[in-house]
This record gives structure tokens, sequence and C-alpha cells, in this order.
């Protein structure tokens, strides 16, 4: 380790290493301190890309030109997209919390790669860079953040920038996956067996797997494009022998794993508050375990559902419809967990399971709506439509960007020794709740009446609905300011919090000092019991 | 952590594997004059699998270490091998 001064009882926050001021945080290789870059990195590009959104909820408000002109809307989209997929929701919760909270949960004193991690953020910092320089390199890219083939290569919009950005900032989440198995692997406290770590870690590392197997098809085949759009090579090029539709498969055979990377941590999260805020065991621990490999597992061999309509054989679309209906089935046991769990509990009604109990309720509407697209006479209808962008949402969003705020807003006082405003907190989320649900709602049905996707105009008929959505745009940006200001606010002025364990929690991270204190223990714990054992 | 101690492989074992290297590298180049038509991928894949084989059993230490490691690799395997069944699924019945 390069630190210099000894850590005993001094947060990690207070802790004067090698380097001062902003250099003690960027040369830190503290998980704590790399999860909370992770975190102001992702705060200021989730404001950016939320912002775009609003924008196009504002520029469709009512149909024909409004704010933006069609070209406009589509780098719009194109740029949301990429942000909030590569730069937000991929890292997310595995990059925040895992880093900050998997060495404190299974009693290490970092992870096992500690200068890979803080490498890990430095290359996600460089493949952000790259992605932005777009703009100084000749515009923004207009294909959407799944630069299909072949417009990718064939649009005069500028997309290498992009392309190259997405491809470095896969390295970063590699990498993070590599340090994460071995981290779990190897550095697990004495007594903690695998089926006594908490559900958190075990999630991490399901999503590590899929980190490290997955994406580098996503980087073979952004690569792939660049060589396309520069050289020619005509891999996915049809005028030069070439198949889009293969394109479609290594796209999709990371782009759908990505989203259990996206949704399985947040599930953990979720796992973890609902038993400290119902007092009660979690119900079906090793259910929930296994439906996690499970859904990893699974998730690898149903991107097919990407594609129903984008001439794939017919016993492919069936066997992909087939598949995605079973990775419904571990999904839904989690559901009847958390639920379970809930279930006659002594419920202590705080901002964090406000939010972990709305994830439940939005998860199930995009895992239900997600049916409709699995399934073949359904999805010939609503693809491409409005339909498809409210399912996407209330998964990505709902799923995992609720997780994200339960996760925060449960391990915030651990991470900062500071306690938010809770009257502030619940305004927020009931704000953001209302919110989202005006938001995407109204999308669902538009995309029945058959609003495509990705249009900057659209037919008067579907008016009403477009209202109602751009109105609940603004509604959930509210919701999103009030509890991004309080929080910002409570990290450095909120109340302090005195004792280690603020929610009466089980699991490990509430026997460390609060904050943290550099190397996390004295000593390292001795685990004899299960990590929710509330009788 | 305590240390653990490494298998040293022979130079004998190095020159198996360049040679290996080196003759499926040509059997990859020989089978692309041969015409099998659907098969001219599946055993080029076959070849290059081969040549993946032998990297990680000897090159890379899986023969001599602990079998946990060759556990996990042949996992990661399958899952490769059924992605691209599932991929070339699509393929063989367009």
């Amino acid at each position: 380790m390069s630190e210099t001064t000894t850590a005993k009882h001094v947060s990690f926050l207070e802790y004067k290493g090698k380097y001062k001021g902003i250099l003690g945080w960027i040369f830190s290789t503290d998980h704590k301190r790399v999860g909370l870059l992770y975190l102001y990195t992702m705060l200021v590009f989730f404001s950016i890309a939320a912002i775009l959104g609003l924008l196009m909820k504002i520029q469709l408000i009512a149909p024909g030109y409004t704010i933006m002109g069609p070209q406009t809307y589509n780098s719009m989209f194109t740029v949301h997209g990429i942000i909030m997929i590569f730069i937000i929701v991929v890292p997310g919760l595995p990059a925040v919390f895992g880093n900050f909270f998997l060495p404190l949960m299974i009693g290490a004193k970092d992870v096992a790669f500690p200068r890979l991690n803080l490498a890990s953020w430095w290359i996600y910092i460089i493949g952000i860079l790259v992605v932005l320089s777009s703009q100084f390199l000749g515009g923004w890219p207009d294909t959407g953040w799944t630069f299909y083939a072949p417009y990718s290569f064939r649009t005069p919009a500028n997309v290498l920038p992009a392309l190259f950005g997405a491809f470095i900032l896969g390295f970063s989440s590699i990498l993070t996956g590599i340090n994460f198995v071995v981290t779990i692997h190897r550095m697990r406290a004495p007594g903690m067996t695998w089926l006594k770590m908490p559900l958190f870690p075990w999630t991490l590392y399901a999503t590590a797997w899929i980190q490290v197997l997955a994406t580098p098809v996503i980087g073979i085949t952004l690569l792939l494009t660049v060589m396309e759009r520069v050289l020619g090579v005509g891999v996915f090029d049809p005028a030069l022998g070439g198949d889009p539709i293969l394109y479609q498969h290594l796209f999709w055979i990371y782009s759908h794993p990505a989203v259990y990377i996206m949704i399985l941590p947040g599930m953990g999260a979720i796992s973890e508050i609902l038993p400290v805020f119902s007092r009660k065991s979690i119900y079906g621990y090793k259910a929930i375990v296994l439906s996690s490999l499970a859904i990893a597992f699974v998730g690898y061999f149903v991107w097919g559902h990407h594609m129903f309509t984008s001439g794939m054989s017919g016993r492919a679309l069936y066997a992909f419809s087939f598949l995605t209906f079973l990775v419904a089935i571990p999904s839904a046991i989690k559901v009847f967990n958390w639920v379970a769990t809930i279930h006659k509990g002594s419920l202590n009604l705080q901002t964090p399971f406000y939010w972990a109990t709305s994830f439940i309720f939005v998860f199930m509407i995009g895992g239900l709506t997600g049916l409709v697209l699995g399934s073949l006479a359904t999805n010939v209808h609503v693809h491409d439509t409005h339909f498809v962008v409210a399912h996407f949402h209330f998964i990505v969003f709902g799923g995992t960007g609720y997780a994200f705020m339960a996760a925060l807003h449960y391990w915030f006082p651990k991470m900062f020794g500071r306690m938010y405003d809770a009257s502030w907190a619940n305004i927020g989320w009931a704000t953001f709740f209302g919110g989202f649900l005006t938001l995407y709602l109204p999308m669902f049905a538009l995309g029945l009446q058959g609003m495509p996707r990705r249009y900057y105009d659209y037919l008067p008929e579907f008016h009403t609905g477009n209202i109602i959505s751009s109105l609940g745009a603004i509604l959930m940006i509210a919701g999103a300011l009030i509890v991004i200001t309080n929080l910002v606010r409570s990290s450095r002025h909120g109340e302090k919090v005195t004792g280690k364990n603020p929610w009466g929690g089980r699991t490990l991270e509430w026997e460390s000092d609060t904050p943290p204190t550099l190397e996390n223990w004295d000593e390292i714990p001795k685990v004899t019991e299960g990590p929710y054992d509330y009788k | 952590m305590s240390e653990e101690k490494h298998h040293i492989s022979s130079y004998k074992s190095h020159l198996f594997v360049l040679l290996a290297l080196f003759v499926l590298t040509g059997a990859s180049v020989a089978v692309t004059s041969l015409e099998m038509g659907p098969f001219n991928t599946l055993v080029a894949m076959l070849i290059a699998g081969g040549k993946a084989a032998i990297v990680l059993i000897w090159f890379m230490h899986l023969k001599f270490d602990n079998k946990l490691y060759a556990i996990f690799t042949t996992f990661v395997l399958v899952i490769f091998l059924l992605v691209l069944y599932v991929t070339f699924f699509d393929y063989s019945y367009r």
C-alpha cells in the first residue's frame, strides 16, 4: 500500500496520504475513494443525460418542430443513450457500491487489486473523454446507442469517437469484473463461507462473470464497425458481402447480458435493504443466490429477442422466444422472495424502504411488459415503438435507477458519516415516483397505438399521450433535483451519525467505523452467523 | 497470504507447444484449399480450438494448477460454445 501515515480510526474521508486535495482522491487506491470517484462522475453525467432526455420530451410536447429539428433530435437520443448506458448504468452499482461495500461486506481491507481498481476508473475517464471529443472532432453521432449496421458506417455524422469511447469503457468494466471475482474468491473473512456471504456480493459475483465474459464481444464488434467505416472490410456491409444481422447478433450477445450487469447488483441491493427495514430474515436466501446465477447464465442466451423483426430464421425466433420466457422465472423467484420477506415484517418506513418497494413495483411492470416483447406475435406489433422505450426505461431506469437510489439512501450514513434530511428525501422520492409513472406509462399506450420510437415528430392522434408524458418528465426531473440537492447538501452539512449502525443492519459493513477507516478493520472480523439473522 | 508453489515447465514442454502451434497453423492454411461446404468453418474452428487448448493447458499451466481454475475455464468455454451454437443455429436454418 502506497499510503504514508497510519490510518487508525481516521475516516477515509479525512485521511491524509501521499497526495493532498483532489490528487489524494484521483490517485488513491482505497476502494472507498474509488467508489466515490465513480459516484461523483456518474452524478455529473447523469445530470447531463437527464437534461438531454428532458429536452427531447419538451420537443415531443407538440407535433412538429418545437425546440429542435430531426438531426439534433437524432443526436440527442444517441448521446442520451450512450451516456446513460455506457457511462452510468453499466458501471452503475458495481462501480459505486461494489467498490465501496464489497470489501466491507466480506470483511476485507480492500479489493484484490487496488491499483487495477484505480486504473479502471482512469480508463473509464479516458473512455468518457474520447466519447466527449465528438464535440470537437466533427459533431455528435446520430445512430442511436446501438450503432446498428449498415447505418453506422454509412452515416455522414461523426461516429468514430463514440465507438472508440465505448470500446475503451468496456475495458474498465472487464477489469472491475476480474477484480471482484478474485476478491470474492480470495478475500472473504474467516468463517464467511459461500452461503454466509451477503446477497449483494453474490449478485456482484454473478455480474462480474458477465462483465468478464460478455464485454469483449462488444469490444470486438465496435472495433469491427470502426474497421468497416474506415477500411471498408465488409464484415457487416451487405454491399461487400457482409451480413448486417451478424452485427446485431454480436451487439446483443453483449448488450442483452449487459441488462443483467445493470439489474443484478440492483437486485442484490434490494435484497440487502428489505430484511433490514422489515426486521426479518430474507426469505429464501439460497433461492435468491441460485436465481442470481440462473439469471446470469440464461441471460446469455436470450439476445435474439431484440431481433425478432430483423430477418432471423423461424426456428431461431422460436428458440429465443422460449429462452426469453425462461429467464423470467428466476426474476419472478426474486420478486416472490422480496414480497415474502416484507410479509408480516415489522416495517420501518424510511426512505430506502420506499425506494426499494417502488423498485419492486416498477420492476414488475417492466418485467411483465418484457413478456409482451418476448412473445413473437405481440413483438411484431410493438417492435420499435414507444412501447419498447417505456419497457426499457421501466427496467433500466425503474429497475437499476431505483435500486441505485435505494442503495444510496441506505448506505449514505455509512459512506459520509452524516444523515440526510428524511422529510426532503421522502418528498423527493414521492415527486420522482409520480413523475416517473406519468412520464413512462403513457408511452406504453402510445406504442400500442403505433407511435414509432426515435422520431422527432408524430401524428396528431398521439398528442394527448405525449403531453402527459412530457409533463411527467418535468415532474420527475423536479423530484430528481430535490433528491440530489438533499444528498449533496447532507454529505457536507447533514446531521452527524454517532453509532456504527443507524438502521440496525446485520451485515458486516455495519460493524466498521462510520465512515470507515482506510483499511476498514483493526482486525479482520470472524464470521460465525448468516447475514440476515433477525430472530 | 502464503506463497504458493509454482510449477516450472521444461524447455521440452515449451518446444512441444511451439511446434504444435506451427503444425496446426499450417493445417489451418491447408484446409482452406479443401472444399467442404458448410464444414469449412467447423474444421477451421476445431483447429483454432485445439490451438487454444494447447496454449491454455500447457503454456498457461492449467494442467498443473488448482483444479478450480480448470473448472472455471471449462465453464467459460462451454458458454462460448453455446453462444456460437445459438448464433449459427440462426444461420443454419435461414
